[in-house]
């Protein structure tokens, strides 16, 4: 039997991998929930269509969505994360024992209960004590606080779908304000390799850019996500990602990471030419 | 066979009609987008093959024997009306259509004065004469409201002679009369009750509603299917009572709509009226869960005011409309319109409305949880970085106008251009008004004051969409040249 999965990266760009059995379908209120269990890629997640993590390189996105703000104020005590129903973020957290708080907000507990059953290399910590899970929209969440956290991860989905009210302006409004003057929000920010996502990355960067005075975009190279190049945002009141970067800090936490380091902190903000175009264009 | 409300007569023989791939010979020359590619891709192709014209298997609107017949029939027993007209010229048509029914040059017709300009406009067109009804106004919101059925007591006793009363049901604000009484008083002096429903729709199929113009007994309804019933834009009902005259009425609606009867227009009443029927109070009851909701907890961000059924108060808010999303936005110290430009502009949020001191949103079942959340998160952040101190904020009264001269008069009089600075005293000769909400500040025939002078300065300040005037930009308003 020959079973492949195919995800349409652009109109006329497939991405497919060979399945060795499908694990679980289903649909939720919210979307379609599919787990694969392929060849090269282990155990795959995949939301209306679109994979969202696979075993083999889940640690880069959820590394580099923990480990960078960390770097900055590894003071961080209070965090929320928004969406990562898969609990990789949440796992990458709990590794840090100085982080006190741990809140997290999806609205979709179905995949968080998919993802306990069929993905326990990322759904593996959420019984961690500090952790509290709300299942309910981010954006309505986030809208009642205030000066309540030092992070703020938006692990969402892509912009549209149930994750489109989390690349809003008003959203990274309500994020400024719950954060605390040394907070951090981290989102995941697509990519700018093909046309069809130019627009909303732009979009996205100049919101935040409204809502933040420090507002800058990282990458890293992430093999299943559309192009494999993705990028991230680091938006702050005040901390710069690389100019206060606290690389002895971290170190001193003992963290054993697979594809971040303090070194490769320093050039993941260093963008390629056409991205910082695109994001330089109002 | 008895046609059920699970049947769409015009939907089902459009279908058939595009089975049967006929040779197109006839108007509309696109041919099904064929002589307009770029359209029919842009539209969908589907659209194009739809819009046809009358031929005897798709009936005829001016004069329906077949399916549009079949449609209005179902329509008429979803809505309780002893004959609906599908109207495809807006419920601007249907309004005049019930003025030009009632009322012939000369004769007079009472009516509120916070109208939609359509039926002012009608009486420009056919010389009926307005007795106006003031109607009530919050001072607190600066909205007019509804007629209490005390002053149109006396407006009918005082005027006789009147063929009819025009109730809006509700207001745009939602807002609704004492329909039922007023229907008594007015029939008991031989005076026919026309409603205008431009956003009454719902009043049909939800529950808990206020009460309906069928139900209530009057004869004459307009209501805009299009606006909070499913249908597309211009798309609308025209709703007889068993006394009016099913022959005259159509005969009025042909001297001015069109012969060339829209079938998109036309299949999307049919489709809408079916979807109404079936599933029309599971869907007004969730639009009315998402205002609870929303309302709830705009009013939990603070300054912001949503408003509904606490201020009923059995006269000239004898119920209100729950699905109305209504706030008032002073207490922020921004004006309602600010709040508009912002959630367009700053948020990509479009709301319906939003005029000196409140903003209103049009929540439907077509809406999702996201977008009520986003609606009230955008409020929130508003009024988190553009709060100001209301205290400059103007504190806008409904303004009573002061007629002069009937519309028609004023309208076709000679007339000179003045600055509006120095229009105070005059009589005006044509419209003023923000849009929306539509509701004239100056109607033809009325005298300029002082008040509408710095209301109308006000609004422009604000950044309100005038419109009405002959000067688009408003320095100059035409005034009756004596």
């Amino acid at each position: 039997m020959d079973l492949w999965f195919t995800e349409k990266h652009t109109d006329d760009v497939n991405f497919t991998i060979k399945v060795k059995k499908q694990l679980y379908s289903g649909k939720s209120y919210y979307q379609q929930i599919d787990v694969f269990d392929t060849y090269e890629f282990g155990r795959v997640l995949v939301l209306d269509g679109f994979i969202m993590l696979t075993e083999k390189d889940e640690y880069i996105y959820h590394e580099m969505v923990t480990a960078v703000p960390m770097a900055v104020n590894p003071e961080i005590k209070s965090v929320l994360v928004i969406g990562a129903g898969d609990g990789g973020t949440i796992r990458e957290l709990t590794r840090y024992s100085t982080i006190e708080k741990i809140d997290m907000v999806e609205i979709d507990e179905q995949v968080v209960e998919v993802c306990k059953e069929y993905l326990p290399q990322t759904a593996c910590k959420f019984d961690d004590e500090r952790v509290n899970l709300f299942f309910e929209d981010g954006l309505k969440y986030v809208r009642r606080k205030e000066n309540e956290y030092d992070l703020i991860i938006v692990d969402s989905t892509d912009p549209f779908g149930p994750g489109e009210g989390l690349f809003t302006k008003e959203f990274y409004g309500n994020c400024s304000k719950a954060l605390t003057d040394k907070g951090i929000l981290i989102n995941q920010h697509e990519s700018t390799y093909y046309d069809s996502y130019v627009d909303m990355v732009k979009r996205t960067h100049k919101r935040i850019s409204s809502a933040f005075p420090v507002s800058m975009v990282y990458q890293a190279h992430i093999p299943t996500y559309p192009s494999g190049h993705w990028l991230f945002g680091f938006a702050s009141k005040n901390l710069h990602p690389v100019y206060d970067l606290k690389a002895q800090d971290w170190e001193e936490f003992g963290i054993t990471t697979k594809y971040y380091n303090t070194e490769l902190h320093k050039g993941c903000f260093a963008l390629p030419n056409y991205v910082k175009e695109i994001l330089a264009d109002e | 066979m008895k046609l059920k409300q699970e049947n769409a007569p015009v939907y089902e023989a459009l279908t058939k009609h595009m089975k049967n791939r006929v040779v197109r010979l006839d108007v509309p020359g696109h041919k099904g987008g064929r002589m307009n590619k770029p359209l029919r891709d842009f539209l969908g192709e589907q659209c194009l093959r739809c819009d046809v014209n009358s031929m005897k298997n798709l009936d005829n609107l001016c004069h329906p024997t077949g399916v549009i017949k079949d449609a209005e029939e179902l329509a008429a027993e979803a809505f309780g009306a002893a004959h609906v007209f599908f109207i495809v010229n807006g419920t601007t048509a249907a309004v005049q259509t019930m003025v030009f029914t009632a009322c012939k040059a000369g004769e007079k017709i009472i009516m509120p004065r916070n109208v939609h300009r359509s039926a002012i406009n009608a009486l420009v067109v056919c010389g009926a004469v307005p007795v106006y009804v003031n109607p009530g106004t919050n001072k607190r919101l600066g909205i007019p409201l509804g007629m209490s059925v005390e002053d149109v007591k006396k407006a009918i006793e005082e005027n006789p002679d009147a063929k009819a009363v025009l109730v809006n049901n509700p207001t745009y604000y939602g807002i609704c009369s004492d329909l039922k009484s007023i229907v008594e008083v007015a029939h008991a002096h031989g005076m026919l009750v026309l409603a205008d429903e431009a956003h009454g729709t719902h009043f049909y199929f939800g529950e808990g509603m206020p009460v309906n113009a069928m139900a209530a007994g009057a004869d004459m309804a307009a209501v805009s299917i299009h606006k909070t019933g499913g249908s597309l834009t211009q798309s609308s009902l025209l709703l007889c009572g068993k006394n009016v005259s099913e022959g005259y009425v159509r005969q009025i609606i042909n001297l001015t709509q069109t012969t060339s009867g829209s079938y998109l227009l036309m299949v999307s009443l049919d489709m809408a009226r079916r979807n109404l029927a079936l599933n029309g109070k599971d869907m007004f009851a969730k639009a009315c869960e998402y205002v609870r909701y929303a309302s709830g907890e705009i009013n939990k961000i603070g300054g912001y005011y949503a408003f509904g059924q606490d201020l009923v108060n059995g006269k000239d808010i004898f119920a209100f409309d729950d699905t109305k999303l209504s706030v008032h936005t002073r207490a922020v110290g921004l004006a309602g319109v600010e709040v508009y430009d912002l959630l367009r502009d700053e948020y990509d949020i479009q709301i319906e409305f939003g005029d000196i001191g409140n903003i209103l949103a049009i929540v439907s079942a077509g809406d999702r949880e996201l977008e009520i959340e986003r609606f009230i998160s955008a409020l929130s952040e508003i009024k988190r970085l553009y709060s100001k101190d209301p205290a400059g904020l103007f504190d806008h009264e409904y303004i009573n106008p002061i007629v002069k001269v009937t519309p028609q008069k004023a309208f076709y009089s000679n007339k000179k251009a003045v600055p509006v600075k120095d229009s105070c005293g005059r009589v005006c000769a044509e419209f003023v008004m923000c849009y929306p909400p539509g509701i004239p500040i100056l109607a033809p025939g009325e005298m300029i004051t002082t008040d509408i002078i710095n209301y109308i300065n006000y609004c422009k300040e604000k950044g309100c969409l005038m419109t009405g005037t002959e000067d688009l930009e408003i320095n100059y308003i035409n005034v009756i040249d004596e």
